[in-house]
């Protein structure tokens, strides 16, 4: 690797030990619910019943009434303190924002709704007397399904967007499209439905606001992937309280998967309640108020056309999306299914004319924003759903067809025809590796001697790209986005050489206090434990972006590395002054500081640090002390990319699917720790897998979640997936110094279509060309014996 | 998740858990396993004043084999009736079927007792008692009753137990040679409680099926026995063909609807499968 200075040296790429396990594993972590502080009071919300509704009157007495009762609080207080709705982060030309309040002022607009709060003593009293709060609404028809809002006709969701539309926003050349779409040897047509999730981080949110009025300074512990975009937004845009007078400390954050980037009511109200009571105050969500009010994810529905010449190569794409965003347009919300969806539509091939159309719908149930691939499953799908369909009509084989047409190595940087330029890639070693591992031709036959002993087998490609790194903030910014999105790293030597690390990335299951320290532990020739990764609090860290879109290694171990480089080069002059050598003739190796050609003549690293803050001799223009801060800004987006391949059995009796085998060739470019991204690809498939067969969030047409607890919401079980495999090709990025690309999302990103794909396969011998996720049991069954059934 | 408040009792032995209920009446309930109580109590669907807790009452978790009869104390922990190798070697099919329960965690705690008093129509113990013929043991306040599995499960949730009583002991038959038994379950993916369940004990003798007994879970208001597949298959030769026919039988007396589990003909056809294959797998215990 040709950024590592230190020849033999092995951490990058070594399987370190996660360092924080010890702490999770003993049930040692520090989450936001467990902390206390003195004098501490609790929330509980009183939420909306219905989907669509007006308040006429909230009358708290009986509640108020209660011993133990602080306060009960609503819209109409909050916003009489001057406190501002939520803003999105990211506008599109002739978007309709809706007003986005923390407690809903005269309106509600689905289930949850947040109406108004109780502080109590206790949490117990908190949930009491909100359930003593009486609320009198007017019940409106509700509409949850994004079609039918767009649809003439529909219940309004907000008076100020006529027809339910959000925005309308399109990618591509139209006209290149339609031309080639006339001239084309045919042309596969396809609807999909990309179903809604639920994240289910396994730590519910939670806030934590306490108000110093002595130094008038508001402190917030909250479940956030990015404690300095919570502070800039609530502060700034909402509560009105200036930085510096704002701190806020996202501790042990127990998952996030996107659902936790978000500002959300229960922390804005909790803030201000704070500040107005004088007390601190705490909410932890119970899991049916995370069903309830945790962003939701996906939720598409889509019609996918896409154009052949006679040798099976595209020629043309067309994807028309209406995207459900819910009742409020949270954080991230019109990015998802724009930004990060249309723009991956070309996917590993090599596709002349795109189009992209993409109507954002209002509808009456829980905003939908980024959930673990954020778009990119979503383009992913469509684009690799559409191609094994595609293979079927067209009688070529699903690999095949996608070799046809992949992107040629010698075509970096490559220019797709929606907006996004690849800046590296070889795609057919990782198809001709997954191909290989997986013996697809032995595959194939064993698939074809079940069938005519009655096993249906079924064998799932899923080819794809993804856009991570989040992101270049000179093009973020021309797209709307509200902030760059750089990433901050400082690197502090203290005077006997060990090192704290200040990071704005934030870790929530990613494991950056490992892989972070094994960057600083290679550079500087320490061990691991010599380094100590601060993250998550404002207080101490300079400034961040947070962790979301695969970005904490591209984006955040960059900057890192940029403020070690720094360091190196301080130390490098200070040595070389102490050995009487001019700085270029000094080398570094194994933590430490020699003069070329003369290795007795060294300074250790610790004794360089310890020579800088001690600056009884530097070098004469030099200032003491052993620190760097860097701020990087990725020049693009990082694209890893791989092949994966789901194995998996129809029992056509019952239709149920069994996941056999999990093939994932991946390209990450440089891995930093193989074991953690292995980790984070297995999570990411269970997701993956667990839409395509399990997952998916069920409205009915009032406005009421259908699967509002895991009694009902499929989440994939340890037990139902097989045993992972996974190996990688090296391709390394060049926008950044480390050449690693983003891991995170991979999983959830490639596997959905592999596992449809694989069921689809399974069924083909039953004519049936398509079904909707997620692929259950009665689905399938009802589809092999038609509407009627029976056996 | 906070429950409203309640007092806590810890009974110390069966009669002052009688007390304790003859006391509070309609507001208390027991506690035994809390694994179906206190998550109900924690989405405030049950806000009981008192509970009573008896599982810590000595002796009542005691498994025991009387010969003709296992009996199995009505807090005796699912892993523990799991593992147990009276139970294992004398009615297989209660192990079986407590082992599908769940997962580790929840048959550490949860109880026999629990599960049968609770008579989730999706739970898997209920069509255990009905395959096995087993007899219930209440006591009351005045004095103990026994009652058949068959007559114990009433309506959805609803049993034959009277305010006032607690089950106490569950009484198992233990089938006699050329027995054979299976539980064929297919777990809703989200909950893992039965989309159906069927518990199979039949005994075969000199080629033709003695005796035969289907529990079904998941499908229905209750536990239930499938009456029409017990009957096609009494006295006759066992045999694959036998099988199919009983199986065919599996959705007589039941009524099916379309909901988010499945169309009305989706759970008939998974009736009848779940049916023949645990017929199938039963009739192969029998011989060996
Ligand atoms: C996540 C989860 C998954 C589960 N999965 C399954 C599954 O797959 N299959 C399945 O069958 N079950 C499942 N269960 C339920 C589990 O088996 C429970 O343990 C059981 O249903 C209740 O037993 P308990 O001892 O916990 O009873 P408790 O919760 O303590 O009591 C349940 C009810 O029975 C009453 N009661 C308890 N004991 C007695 C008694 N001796 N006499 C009279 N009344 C009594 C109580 O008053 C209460 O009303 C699951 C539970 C959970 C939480």
């Amino acid at each position: 690797m040709a950024t590592t200075s230190e020849p033999g040296a092995s951490l990058i790429g070594a399987s370190v030990k996660r360092k924080e396990d010890q702490r999770f594993i003993t049930g040692k972590g520090r989450y936001t619910d467990d902390v206390t502080l003195p004098g501490q009071t609790y929330a509980a919300f009183v939420r909306s019943p219905h989907a669509n509704a007006t308040i006429n009157r909230i009358d708290a007495s009986a509640a108020l009434a209660m011993p133990g009762v602080h306060a009960v609080l609503t819209g109409a207080d909050m916003q009489a303190a001057g406190v501002n709705p939520i803003p999105p982060g990211w506008l599109h030309p002739g978007i309709k924002i809706a007003e986005f309040r923390a407690l809903a002022v005269g309106r509600v607009s689905h289930v949850g709704n947040a109406v108004a709060v109780v502080i109590a003593a206790s949490p117990s009293i908190a949930r009491d007397a909100a359930d003593l709060v009486d609320v009198d609404y007017t019940d409106h028809p509700a509409v949850a399904d994004a079609v039918a809002a767009l649809a003439a006709g529909a219940p309004q969701v907000h008076p100020d967007a006529p027809g339910n539309v959000v925005f309308n926003w399109q990618l591509g050349d139209a006209a290149a499209v339609d031309a080639a779409m006339a001239g084309a040897k045919s042309v596969v047509r396809q609807h999909l439905v990309n179903q809604r999730l639920i994240a289910n981080a396994i730590e519910p949110r939670a806030s934590l606001a306490n108000y110093d009025a002595a130094a008038d300074e508001l402190t917030l512990y909250v479940t956030s992937q990015n404690p300095h975009v919570h502070r800039l937004i609530m502060g700034a845009f909402v509560l009105g309280i200036p930085e510096h007078k704002f701190r806020v400390i996202a501790p042990d954050v127990g998952g996030g998967f996107g659902s936790k980037i978000f500002i959300y009511p229960e922390e804005c109200v909790v803030a201000w309640a704070s500040k107005t009571l004088g007390r601190p105050v705490k909410w932890t969500a119970t899991r049916s108020e995370s069903f309830l009010t945790d962003a939701h994810g996906r939720d598409h529905s889509t019609d996918v056309e896409m154009a052949f010449d006679d040798a099976g190569t595209i020629v043309a794409l067309r994807v028309k999306t209406v995207a459900n965003l819910g009742a409020y347009l949270t954080l991230f919300a019109p990015a998802v299914p724009t930004y990060l969806y249309g723009t991956l539509m070309s996917g590993q091939y090599n596709i002349p004319a795109i189009h992209v159309d993409v109507t954002a719908a209002y509808t009456n149930t829980t905003p939908v924003d980024a959930y673990r691939g954020a778009g990119r499953p979503e383009a992913t799908y469509a684009l690799e759903r559409t191609m094994d369909v595609a293979a079927r009509q067209l009688g070529l084989d699903p690999a095949e067809l996608r070799r046809r047409n992949l992107i040629a190595p010698d075509a970096f940087p490559f220019q797709t025809a929606v907006a996004l330029q690849y800046d590296s890639g070889n795609y057919e070693p990782a198809l001709d590796k997954a191909l290989a591992l997986i013996d697809y031709p032995a595959r194939r036959a064993e698939q074809a001697a079940g069938r005519a002993a009655g096993t249906h087998i079924g064998i799932g490609l899923s080819a794809y790209i993804e856009a991570c790194g989040l992101a270049p903030s000179h093009i973020v910014g021309s797209l709307g986005a509200q902030a760059g999105l750089y990433e901050s790293g400082v690197v502090r030597i203290h005077p006997t050489g060990k090192v704290t690390v200040l990071t704005g990335s934030h870790s929530h299951g990613q494991g950056h206090e490992t892989t972070f320290a094994q960057i600083v532990a290679q550079e500087l020739g320490c061990t691991i434990d010599d380094v100590e990764i601060v993250h998550g609090d404002t207080g101490r860290v300079p400034f961040g972006m947070g962790t979301y879109g695969s970005r904490s290694g591209a984006v955040g171990g960059a900057a890192l590395f940029g403020s070690l480089q720094k360091v190196k080069d301080k130390g490098r002059r200070i040595a070389a002054h102490l050995l009487e050598a001019a700085p270029e003739d000094v080398d570094f190796a194994g933590g430490n500081f020699f003069v070329k050609g003369s290795p007795s003549r060294t300074k250790s690293f610790a004794e360089v640090s310890l020579a800088a803050y001690l600056a009884h001799n530097l070098p004469p223009d030099m200032e003491p002390g052993l620190e760097a801060t860097t701020f990087f800004n990725p020049s693009n987006f990082v694209f890893p990319f791989g092949v994966h391949i789901a194995i998996v059995e129809v029992d056509t009796e019952t239709g149920h699917v069994t996941l056999q085998r999990y093939l994932a060739v991946d390209d990450f470019g440089n891995v930093i720790n193989p074991m953690i991204v292995d980790g984070q690809l297995h999570g990411g498939i269970a997701q993956g897998a667990a839409q395509a067969l399990w997952e998916g969030a069920q409205y009915d047409s009032n406005g009421q979640l259908l699967t509002g607890s895991m009694m009902n919401y499929g989440l994939p079980k340890a037990a139902f997936l097989p045993m992972f495999e996974t190996d990688r090709t090296v391709t390394p990025s060049p926008v950044n110094p480390l050449g690693v690309k983003g891991a995170g999302e991979a999983g959830t990103i490639a596997s959905t279509a592999a596992v449809a794909n694989a069921v689809l396969d399974a069924l083909s011998p039953f004519g049936i060309t398509h079904l909707d996720m997620p692929l259950t049991p009665a689905r399938i069954w009802s589809a092999i014996h038609g509407s009627h059934g029976g056996n | 998740m906070y429950p409203s408040s309640f007092d806590y009792h810890a009974a110390g032995s069966v009669q002052e858990a009688l007390a304790l209920l003859a006391q509070y009446g309609d507001d208390a309930k027991l506690l035994a396993g809390g694994h179906s109580l206190i998550p109900v109590m924690k989405l405030r669907f049950a806000a009981p004043a008192h509970l009573i807790d008896i599982g810590r009452i000595p002796a009542l978790s005691a498994i025991s084999d009387g010969g003709a009869n296992v009996h199995v104390g009505a807090t005796a922990r699912h892993a523990d009736v799991a593992a147990s190798p009276i139970v294992r070697t004398r009615v297989p099919l209660l192990a079986e079927v407590t082992a599908h329960i769940g997962d580790p965690l929840i048959r550490n705690m949860g109880t026999i007792g629990g599960s049968i008093a609770h008579a989730d129509p999706a739970a898997d113990l209920p069509a255990a008692m009905l395959a096995l013929g087993a007899s219930l043991v209440l006591a009351g306040p005045s004095g103990t009753r026994t009652v058949a599995a068959d007559d114990f499960f009433t309506d959805v949730f609803t049993t034959a137990l009277q305010p006032g009583e607690m089950l106490t002991e569950v009484v198992v038959p233990v089938p006699g040679a050329g027995s054979g038994a299976a539980y064929e379950k297919l777990p809703d993916p989200a909950s893992g409680y039965a989309i159906v369940g069927i518990a199979v004990q039949l005994q075969v003798r000199d080629g033709a099926i003695a005796s035969v007994r289907v529990g079904m879970t998941g499908l229905g208001p209750m536990p239930m026995r499938l009456a029409g597949v017990e009957s096609a298959l009494a006295g006759t030769a066992a045999s694959t063909a036998a099988i199919a026919a009983a199986a065919a039988r599996a959705g007589d007396g039941l009524s099916f609807d379309d909901d988010v589990r499945g169309s009305a003909a989706y759970k008939l056809n998974i009736a009848r499968v779940y049916v023949r294959r645990a017929l199938v797998r039963a009739m192969a215990a029998s011989a060996g």
